[in-house]
């Protein structure tokens, strides 16, 4: 099958800096891809040089086997880019900002009336076609910039932070859209800092962090390599955690000391959790979770997620 | 989702011709939202002006001094005086909107996310703000009617002499706004330091020659002078001599072309670097 996306050796320098430094990835067809990493990773200088809204520096990128530095809007034809601020048109009612959306593609009005009901009817805003647009809340606003997003059909759907902002019910209503959407078959490449997000939607994820990536693959996969299958998350009080540390070192699993928590690293917490008991440590709370991507990131950069 | 939607290629060529037309449409279909207050602007300040400058003023000027430039005074103004609202006009579409397109709503980067290109979004505005001023200046040159400052013919030439002087004062401003990432005064200093001069000293009120040559450089440099003298020789054939009316053309055209080409070139910069 032919890529969709192809990157090598991307590249993108301001002066000294190097916002995204030789990375190397490539999206197939239909495919759920990731890209996680905190703010500032290069995720979105990746995702604007996908657009052909930026200038790479060096290296070679292929969108729908096109060249996004020099044919920006034949690329830009393909996609539907659901940028990470809004920026719909306030002084426009709700449908009439997909029409005039889709008209930047050189669609004719008429096809894009009756297209309009039908993405108002898919990201559930029919009845509220004829409201100004600075009347909708958060998340009807993100669904309905994915919406605009959908006017011209594209065969890939880029998406920076979908769901920043949203409260939990918006999340998950713009979650399900997205299961549907990849359902029919459009690719779709977002960027998250959301862990559970990432584990959600993506097939497949690169971890980037300065620019550079840090490990790819599955959810399941990067946890299952990157880390344990359970996690053992223990608080002691913030006085407490590093007096305990000591004791902790000597079991024998991977620790991680946060500034509120300490985690312990093992395929059965709950048997880790009894030995942390007998010892006499006794925690103030404990929690035995699966591993999750967030676990994967701490384990490639020493770091958190949402810093 | 059984609607049959045009290819991509198809998308992308289609913009590439027309992806202009498509940002103009775009700000034309926003500035709906004012269509009130730009009409009845439209209309009351000719109103105004000709009842002021071409009536009050003139009933004075006329007794005092006879006929200016060889015509009622009521007529050598009516014509400048248009040029010189619609160039003033420049200094609200120019500024605040190119403002709200980079910076508070970032409206631009939604078309610079389509198959348009940055410089068919500088060019989308600028179009759509000459739309705007060539409805302004029509509903001008109909109350220049009403007052019968002007007679109904070869005159209406004073429309496309006034949208002409709006290029020329327009683009350049909307390239310079282009380039601010932040307001902090210029739109006001430019306001009343660049168009409030053009409007007082571009020979509007006054033939410019009245004016000591010290000041008429201003004239000189300045769009409303270029344009009112086009708009007088249309509207009552004002004496000016065939290589003067290249030269205003020739002025105005160098200043709108210039602008608009610095216009795309910070615009590309900005959405696409």
């Amino acid at each position: 099958m032919n890529r969709v996306i192809e990157a090598r050796g991307l590249r993108k320098t301001y002066g000294e800096l190097a916002a995204v430094d030789g990375i190397d990835f490539a999206v197939e067809p239909g495919e759920s891809f990731g890209l996680l990493g905190p703010n500032g990773a290069g995720k979105s200088t990746t995702m604007r040089m996908i657009g052909g809204t930026l200038d790479r520096t060096g290296g070679d990128l292929r969108v729908a086997g096109l060249d996004p530095g020099r044919e920006g809007p034949r690329v830009r034809a393909h996609l539907g880019v659901v940028p990470q601020q809004d920026n719909l048109d306030e002084e426009l009612r709700v449908a009439e900002n997909l029409v005039m959306y889709g008209r930047y593609f050189g669609l004719p009005r008429r096809h894009l009336t009756a297209k309009a009901a039908e993405l108002l009817d898919f990201v559930e805003l029919s009845a509220k076609a004829r409201d100004k647009v600075s009347s909708l809340s958060g998340g009807m606003k993100r669904r309905l910039t994915i919406a605009r997003a959908l006017v011209n059909d594209p065969s890939i759907l880029l998406l920076d932070e979908p769901t920043t902002g949203l409260d939990p019910q918006a999340r998950h209503t713009l979650w399900d859209r997205l299961f549907r959407l990849k359902e029919t078959g459009t690719t779709l490449v977002l960027t998250t800092h959301f862990m559970d997000e990432a584990e959600q939607l993506c097939d497949r994820l690169i971890v980037i962090d300065s620019g550079v990536i840090m490990a790819q693959g599955s959810p399941r996969d990067l946890i299952r390599e990157h880390s344990t299958r359970e996690v053992l998350e223990l608080r002691f009080g913030s006085r407490r955690n590093a007096e305990v540390v000591d004791e902790l070192v000597e079991m024998d699993c991977r620790l991680e000391v946060l500034p509120d928590r300490v985690l312990l690293y093992a395929d059965d917490g709950e048997e880790v959790l009894g030995e942390v008991h007998r010892r006499g440590l006794a925690p103030v709370t404990s929690l035995v979770r699966r591993s999750s991507l967030e676990d994967v990131f701490l384990r490639l950069t020493g770091r958190s997620l949402v810093d | 989702m059984t609607r049959v939607t045009p290819s991509p290629e198809r998308s992308a060529e289609r913009a590439r011709r027309l992806g202009w037309w498509y940002a103009a449409e775009s700000q034309l279909r926003s500035m709906r939202a004012y269509l009130g207050a730009i009409t009845l602007s439209a209309a009351l300040e000719p109103l105004l002006y000709l009842l002021a400058m071409g009536v009050g003023l003139g009933t004075l000027v006329d007794a005092q001094n006879g006929p200016v430039d060889g015509v009622d005074y009521l007529v050598f103004v009516a014509p400048a005086l248009l040029v010189a609202s619609v160039v003033m006009s420049v200094g609200t579409e120019m500024t605040y909107p190119v403002m709200d397109g980079f910076k508070w709503h970032r409206l631009y980067y939604a078309p610079a996310a389509t198959a348009v290109t940055p410089q068919q979004v500088a060019t989308g505005h600028f179009v759509a703000a000459m739309i705007r001023f060539t409805v302004q200046a029509l509903v001008f040159y109909l109350v220049m009617l009403a007052f019968g400052a002007v007679t109904l013919g070869a005159s209406i030439l004073v429309v496309p002499a006034a949208v002409l002087a709006a290029a020329a004062a327009g683009a350049p401003l909307q390239a310079f706004a282009a380039t601010r990432q932040d307001e902090g005064g210029a739109f006001v200093f430019v306001q009343r330091f660049v168009v409030m001069p053009m409007f007082l000293f571009s020979g509007t009120f006054f033939p410019l020659a009245s004016m000591p040559l010290w000041l008429q450089w201003v004239g000189w440099v300045s769009p409303v002078w270029h344009g009112s003298q086009l708009a007088r020789l249309a509207a009552y054939g004002a004496p000016v001599p065939g290589w003067l009316v290249a030269v205003h053309v020739l002025v105005l055209a160098a200043l709108a072309v210039t602008g608009i080409h610095a216009s795309r070139r910070v615009y590309a910069r900005r959405l696409a670097a």
